[in-house]
């Protein structure tokens, strides 16, 4: 298996489509994991906004909000496209964009199988391609310098 | 999740690494493949190789009696590992509560 293959899960959970596809969404605060959070200060709320466009967001205990990314498909209850845009630095980056599709399969009127796959992950390897890039490109070994010099420039910023 | 990138910039200086690098970014290759476009010797290559995977830039897997190398996309791999396991967590946890709250729900509205 490539490493960039998306991450795929599935997951069957005793509810209606429409209850999955609400709890999935709307009330994404009360399940979202506490542990996996970017900011520096704890979790406070985690916020999905319900239409094309929506944000999606952490509010922190101090006050700050932290993106994560935003909605780019909804189609409830069926379906919804969502973008993750936390970079490889583990921080929010608005040029920076994979994939989070989530289906909400209908097995029954009291069970619902739940698809999600993560996907663009070869995009965590930008950094290797313009190291690749560099080399093969007309500036080539300068480039590289370059790139290094704003690495480390930026490693010794406080 | 960012790698120290010296020894990379390190193991790149060299010319022949770098030719190295270029075409193994394109295919994964075995020494005897890559040795035969370069002009350098087979050993050589071996150690050039060496310092490639000392960096972390190149990895080498054993087929059948060669060893095939690939480049090696470090930044993918950790973000895919932690990603994994995130969803893994998030989906329990949404599970559980789904469940939880579409079982109050029954209860709530059984006649």
């Amino acid at each position: 298996m490539s490493v960039s293959e998306p991450v795929r899960k599935q997951i069957v959970v005793a509810a209606s489509r429409q209850r999955a596809f609400e709890v999935f969404t709307d009330r994404i605060d009360a399940w979202w994991p506490r542990s996996h959070h970017i900011g520096k200060s704890p979790l406070a709320r985690a916020v999905l906004e319900a239409r094309v466009g929506g944000r999606w967001f952490s509010l922190c205990e101090d006050g700050s909000e932290c993106d994560i990314g935003k909605v780019l498909e909804w189609e409830p209850p069926r379906r919804v496209l969502l973008a993750w845009q936390v970079n490889a630095d583990w921080q929010y980056d608005p040029g920076f964009v994979t994939e989070v599709e989530v289906r909400f399969v209908e097995l029954g009127p009291r069970e619902t199988r739940v698809e999600l796959e993560h996907r663009n992950l070869d995009r965590y390897g930008v950094r290797e391609s313009e190291v690749r890039n560099s080399i093969g490109s007309p500036g080539g070994w300068p480039g590289i310098l370059q790139c290094y010099a704003d690495l480390v420039a930026a490693a010794e910023a406080p | 999740m960012s790698a120290n990138l010296s020894p990379i910039f390190a193991a790149l200086a060299d010319p022949t690494r770098r030719r190295i690098f270029e075409r193994l970014s394109k295919r994964p290759l075995t020494v005897v493949k890559l040795a035969a476009g370069l002009p350098v010797s087979r050993p050589a290559v071996s150690q050039h190789l060496k310092v490639l995977s000392d960096s972390g830039l190149v990895s080498a897997e054993q087929c059948g009696r060669c060893r095939v190398y690939r480049i090696e996309p470090k930044a993918i791999r950790a973000a895919r590992d932690y990603l994994d396991r995130m969803w893994d967590d998030a989906l329990v946890a949404f599970k559980n509560l789904v469940e939880q709250e579409s079982e109050h729900e029954r209860q709530r509205t059984r006649p």
